[in-house]
Parts: structure tokens; C-alpha cells; sequence
């Protein structure tokens, strides 16, 4: 089965951002980039497909140049080879130009069931994999927990807030999201990290693809960039324990007027 | 200015509480053109009546029995056609676990531009736009969409005082749906956890890793009763096996925008902070007071939470 995952690559969350002279993105200087947490659970599932039913997995990533050195760490986790969509035609897409990007990528490839993180931890959209699945006419499901495969059927489970979790059946091909505890990401081994320098790497142009994506043809600006204002200095408490629970409660009634 | 569509929810044969705030602000936003609310689902008779007092000048209604259950691409499918028979200028619906799965499906349907999650909507120099956070909420930035312009929007994001009453004219739409969308829902199941949406809750008590079991959760929860409020927790207390992955609460779990939001135990790193930031008022309990949640808080305890936690339930009990 040809299965691929979409790989996104982000900055840590722990790096500091700095907005840049035109308020429209951040500085790339200090950043540490990585691949997005949630991907690392979609890589995992597909190699675990592959080792059950056979076939190969492939890392679909749209960024800049830098962007192949995360689709190397999956590539040390297991998977075969990477098609990287890091032509300038696909700078300033919107959520629909990159997912038409890799939808038509996938297609090319032969691709029958595609892996994706649920959300990307920079731009938090959680829209590229279900537009994905939309332009494809497959089947998403968001933000699985479970994944068991039986031919072309699939049961998952996918929690909806409110206590529940829904079991889902869905037929391939299909588009999947992964949420945390899917499994466990497996760590790229020493000889993993030595074989993903040699493994195959392929590159699409926004034109090789047809496709139109990148800032003229997005429907979405982002821009304005600001920090947000920051919260008035808030107030501690003093005094006895027992008093300061009563001065908060009494706060919290009259001044802040939400109890 | 513009006619707006609101895709309002249907839980438990009703309109869900969510809708009200967005039809509310469409009402703000539209400025005399038309607010229309658009309800989907197996059985809605009656469903929809009551959409004229929250502002609703048209409804329309989408009735199949695929639509019982979320099925991701009937809904998009049906929301669709919705969007083609009304050609609205704006779409809204709230960044719930539903709304944010479905309305990039729609966008991309009728090719058009979707923003996710934002937290205030204004009419802007060409439509309305809006502001998101990015980067776990290190950063806002403002979002604006060509042609028809769709955005989830945080629950909560606005205070809806006063609603004109409108017609809220019913017109059911008989639209063109498959049987199989090689998608069913054949189960659902209540994984315990708290009954109230955290995404959705006006109040929540949140505790981290010094709850140090299980067991003392039920500490959280029995303050929370007393006042309605939700139970979160940290990654580190789930991480440790002391409350389910459902109630983490942070950029890695849910994105929470109550009024009131009380952390026990929480030191306040910046991925916790991504997903409780814009709550109204923060109260932070903790026995560090270096801890830098004091530094986002609106009040602060510096405490330990086993004493300061019962105490708090006293006095919230004893309120009338
Ligand atoms: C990619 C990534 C994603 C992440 N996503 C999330 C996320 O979604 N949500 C999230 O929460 N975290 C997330 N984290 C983890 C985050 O960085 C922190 O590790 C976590 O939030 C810490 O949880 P905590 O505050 O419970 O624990 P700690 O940092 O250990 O803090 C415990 C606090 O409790 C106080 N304390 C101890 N005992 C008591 C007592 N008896 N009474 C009062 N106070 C007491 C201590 O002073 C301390 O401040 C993520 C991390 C990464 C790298
Ligand atoms: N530029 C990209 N390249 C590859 N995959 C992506 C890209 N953007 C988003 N994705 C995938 O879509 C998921 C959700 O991203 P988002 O819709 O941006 O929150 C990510 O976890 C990735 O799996």
C-alpha cells in the first residue's frame, strides 16, 4: 500500500518569536525548528501500516529549503522517501493553496492512505489534511486515538469533548489525523539517521504540479502582526489563608463580577 | 454591509448555547443586511423556532438521516448547499471539536478562504476581519478573507448583551445528498472524564502535576460542582496518569475561553498559557510565588493547594 504522511515543520514551542519589519511573519533567526509533535504520531501509524500490510511510506512536505532537514527525521524513523514542495511558487499559500499543493502531490505519487498530524503547532489552522481529504473526495478523520485496519476498512476513535469518544468506520482511501496517544513516535536510530542521508528525495515546483498556490492566488492575508497586550499586573493576596479565601471569593463577585 | 451565515449546532435535539453568541455578533456585524442561521440534522422539527429571539432574521434547514450523527462530508456537503442557495458575504460557526473539523471542508467546496479560531471579529476596510492567535498565542494577527470570508470562532470571544428579536423565518432547503460517505460513526462512547465541554465552559478548575494522584482530582471536582464549573489539567498531571487526556488543557489539548479560570498547581509554562490565556479572569493557586502563572493571573494565592482548594468550595458553597 502507498501511504503517505504530511510533515509539517514548526518552530519549537519554546523558542522566542520576534515579529518581523513588516508585521506579516517572524524573524527566522533563533528558531529551532522541528517536526510538528503531532506528525511524529502520524509518521509512527504509517510505518506501523506498512509493517502490517506491506508497501511504502512517503513524507509529503511543503516549505522552505529547510524544511527537507524534517522530512529527514522521518525518514531516520523508518519512512522510505520524501517529496519536498519548497519552490518560491508556494511562498504565502493559505491553508487551501497548501493543501491543493499536497493534495495534487499525492495524487502524482500514487498515494492510498494519508497520514497528518491534527493541528500544526505554529499557524494552529486545523484545516490542511480535511481540504486535503476534500479535494481528494476521501473520507477525514480528525484527531484519531485508535487506528485498527481490516483490508479496506478502518475503525478509529476519536474523542468529541463532553466526556465522549466516537467509534468511527471509515473506507479507504482516507485521510487520517492524529491526535496524541495514537501510539508511541518511535526514536530515530543511530544506523536509521546514517540510511536517511542516502534515501530517495523528490521535488515539486508549483508549476510541475499545476497548481495554484502561493501568496497571489490566497484568499487569506495574515498579517498585523502583534504581541498580545499584556494582562494588567494581577493582584496577590495577603494576609491570612482563610481571609484571602474570602477576599478572593468576594473579588471574584464584585469586582470581577463572574461568580 | 454584509449577509451573514451562522452554522449553528444541534445537540441533544436543541440549538446549542454557542449559536446565540454567534448570531449575536453577526447581528452587530451586518449592519441592517441579513443574519442567517443554518441547522442541520435527522430531526429538527421545532429545532429551529426559537433562532428569531437570538437574532436570526431567516433560518435554513437541512433535514436527512445521514445528518443524525456528525458525518464529516454529508454536513460539509449540506452546509454547502446551504452556502450556494444563501450567498452570503461572511460564514461563522464556533471553533467547537464540529466547527473547526467542518468549515475548512466547506471553504474548500465553494473555494473559498477559512480562518480558524479567532478571537474578535470587526468590520474591517474591505469586509469583516478578524484576529487569531499564532504561535501558541506568543502572537495576534489580523486575518482577512477575499470573496466569502469564513471563520470559526473561539467560544466565548463575546459578551452578548442585547439581541433584536427578528423574524427567524423557517425554509427548509431539500438538499442533494449520497447515502455513503464511506464514513459512520457506529459508537459512541462516554470515556467519563467531565460531562461539561471544557471548550465550551464558563468556569474551570485546572490542576497540575502536584495533585500528585488520581484520587486527589476529585478535590478539583467536588470545589467545581459547587459553582458549575469544568475539570482541566495539565500535560504534566496527564502525562502522569492522573486525569485522561480529554481534559488537558494547553496547546497540545484544548484551547478553553471561560469567564472564570482557577489554576491549582500549575506552574504556568507557555504551553499551558497557549490554551487558557484569553480566559476573562485567571486565578492562580500555587506555593511558589515565583511560579510565572502569577504573572498572567488576575488574583493570586500563594498557597498550598490542598488547604487553599477546600476552603475555596466553603465559600463557594456558601454562596447564594
Ligand atoms: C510540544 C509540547 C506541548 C505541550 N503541550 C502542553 C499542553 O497542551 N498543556 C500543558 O499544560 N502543558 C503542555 N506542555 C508541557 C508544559 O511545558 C509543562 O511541562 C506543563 O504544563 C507543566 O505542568 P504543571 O504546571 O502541572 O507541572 P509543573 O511545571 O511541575 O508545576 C507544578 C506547579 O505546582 C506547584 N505546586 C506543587 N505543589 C503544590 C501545592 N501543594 N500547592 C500549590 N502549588 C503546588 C509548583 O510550585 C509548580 O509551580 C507541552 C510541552 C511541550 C514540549
Ligand atoms: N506545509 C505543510 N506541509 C506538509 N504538511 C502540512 C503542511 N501544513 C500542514 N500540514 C499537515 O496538516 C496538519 C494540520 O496542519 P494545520 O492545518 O496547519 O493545522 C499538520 O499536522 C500536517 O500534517
Amino acid at each position: 500500500m502507498n501511504i503517505g504522511v504530511l510533515l509539517k515543520q514548526v518552530p519549537d514551542t519554546e523558542s522566542r518569536i520576534k515579529i518581523n519589519g513588516d508585521a506579516n511573519g517572524i524573524e527566522d533567526g533563533d528558531i529551532k525548528w522541528i517536526v510538528n509533535p503531532y506528525d511524529e504520531f502520524a509518521v509512527e501509524q504509517a510505518l506501523q501500516v506498512k509493517s502490517a500490510v506491506g508497501g511504502e511510506v512517503v513524507i509529503f512536505s511543503l516549505g522552505s529549503s529547510r524544511t527537507l532537514d524534517a522530512a529527514r527525521t522521518a525518514l531516520a524513523m523508518g519512512a522510505d522517501r520524501a517529496v519536498i514542495l519548497d519552490d518560491d511558487g508556494f511562498a504565502g499559500s493559505d491553508s487551501l493553496g497548501v493543501a491543493a499543493s499536497l493534495a495534487k502531490a499525492a495524487q502524482e505519487e500514487g498515494i492510498e492512505l494519508l497520514f497528518a498530524g491534527k493541528q500544526a503547532i505554529d499557524d494552529d489552522a486545523v484545516q490542511v489534511p480535511q481540504i486535503v481529504g476534500t479535494l481528494l473526495e476521501w473520507p477525514v478523520a480528525t484527531a484519531i486515538s485508535s487506528y485498527e485496519q481490516d483490508g479496506d476498512s478502518v475503525t478509529v476513535k476519536r474523542e468529541v469533548g463532553g466526556g465522549q469518544t466516537e467509534v468511527i468506520k471509515v473506507t479507504l482511501p482516507a485521510v487520517f489525523t492524529a491526535d496524541k496517544g495514537l501510539n508511541s513516535p518511535r526514536y530515530a536510530s543511530l544506523p536509521g539517521i546514517m540510511k536517511a542521508k542516502s534515501k530517495p528525495v523528490k521535488r515539486y515546483t508549483a508549476d510541475d504540479l499545476g497548481v495554484e498556490a502561493g501568496a497571489d492566488n490566497a484568499k487569506v492575508t495574515t498579517d498585523g502582526y502583534h504581541m498580545p497586550p499584556p494582562r494588567p499586573a494581577g493582584r496577590i493576596l495577603d494576609g491570612e489563608l482563610g481571609d484571602q479565601v474570602k477576599e478572593l471569593v468576594k473579588l471574584l463577585r464584585q469586582e470581577a463580577k463572574v461568580l | 454591509m454584509a449577509d451573514i451565515l451562522v452554522f449553528c449546532e444541534v445537540a441533544d435535539g436543541a440549538v446549542k448555547k454557542s449559536a446565540r453568541e454567534l448570531l449575536g455578533k453577526a447581528q452587530q456585524l451586518c449592519d441592517g443586511d441579513d443574519v442567517v442561521a443554518a441547522v442541520l440534522g435527522d430531526s429538527l422539527s421545532g429545532v429551529a423556532d426559537g433562532l428569531g429571539a437570538w437574532g436570526a432574521d431567516k433560518v435554513v434547514t437541512v433535514e436527512a438521516d445521514i445528518l443524525g450523527s456528525y458525518v464529516p462530508g454529508a454536513y460539509a456537503s449540506a452546509l454547502h448547499q446551504v452556502v450556494d442557495d444563501v450567498q452570503p458575504d461572511v460564514v461563522l460557526a464556533s471553533a467547537s471539536v464540529i466547527g473547526k473539523d467542518l468549515l475548512p471542508r466547506v471553504a474548500a467546496l465553494a473555494e473559498a478562504g477559512c480562518a480558524s479560531d479567532v478571537v474578535d471579529l470587526r468590520e474591517g476596510d474591505d469586509g469583516i476581519e478578524g484576529t487569531r492567535p499564532l504561535y501558541a498565542g506568543k502572537v495576534l494577527a489580523n486575518v482577512s478573507i477575499e470573496d466569502t470570508a469564513f471563520f470559526t470562532v473561539r467560544p466565548n470571544s463575546f459578551v452578548i448583551e442585547d439581541i433584536e428579536e427578528k423574524d427567524g423565518e423557517v425554509e427548509e432547503l431539500d438538499a442533494d445528498l449520497e447515502d455513503d460517505y464511506g464514513y459512520e460513526v457506529v459508537d459512541v462512547q462516554t470515556s467519563g472524564g467531565d460531562s461539561i465541554d471544557l471548550a465550551e465552559a464558563d468556569r474551570i478548575i485546572s490542576g497540575g502535576r502536584s495533585l500528585k494522584s488520581e484520587e486527589n482530582f476529585a478535590i478539583l471536582q467536588s470545589a467545581a460542582d459547587t459553582i458549575g464549573a469544568a475539570v482541566g489539567a495539565s500535560r504534566a498531571a496527564v502525562d502522569a496518569g492522573y486525569a485522561p487526556h480529554s481534559m488537558q488543557v494547553g496547546q497540545t489539548g484544548k484551547t478553553v475561553n471561560p469567564s472564570l479560570y482557577i489554576a491549582a498547581g500549575i506552574s504556568g509554562a507557555i504551553q499551558h498559557l497557549a490554551g487558557m490565556r484569553t480566559s476573562k479572569v485567571i486565578v492562580a493557586i500555587n506555593k511558589d510565588a515565583d511560579a510565572p502563572i502569577f504573572q498572567h493571573s488576575t488574583y493570586g494565592i500563594v498557597g498550598d493547594l490542598f488547604e487553599v482548594v477546600p476552603m475555596l468550595e466553603q465559600e463557594f458553597a456558601a454562596l447564594d
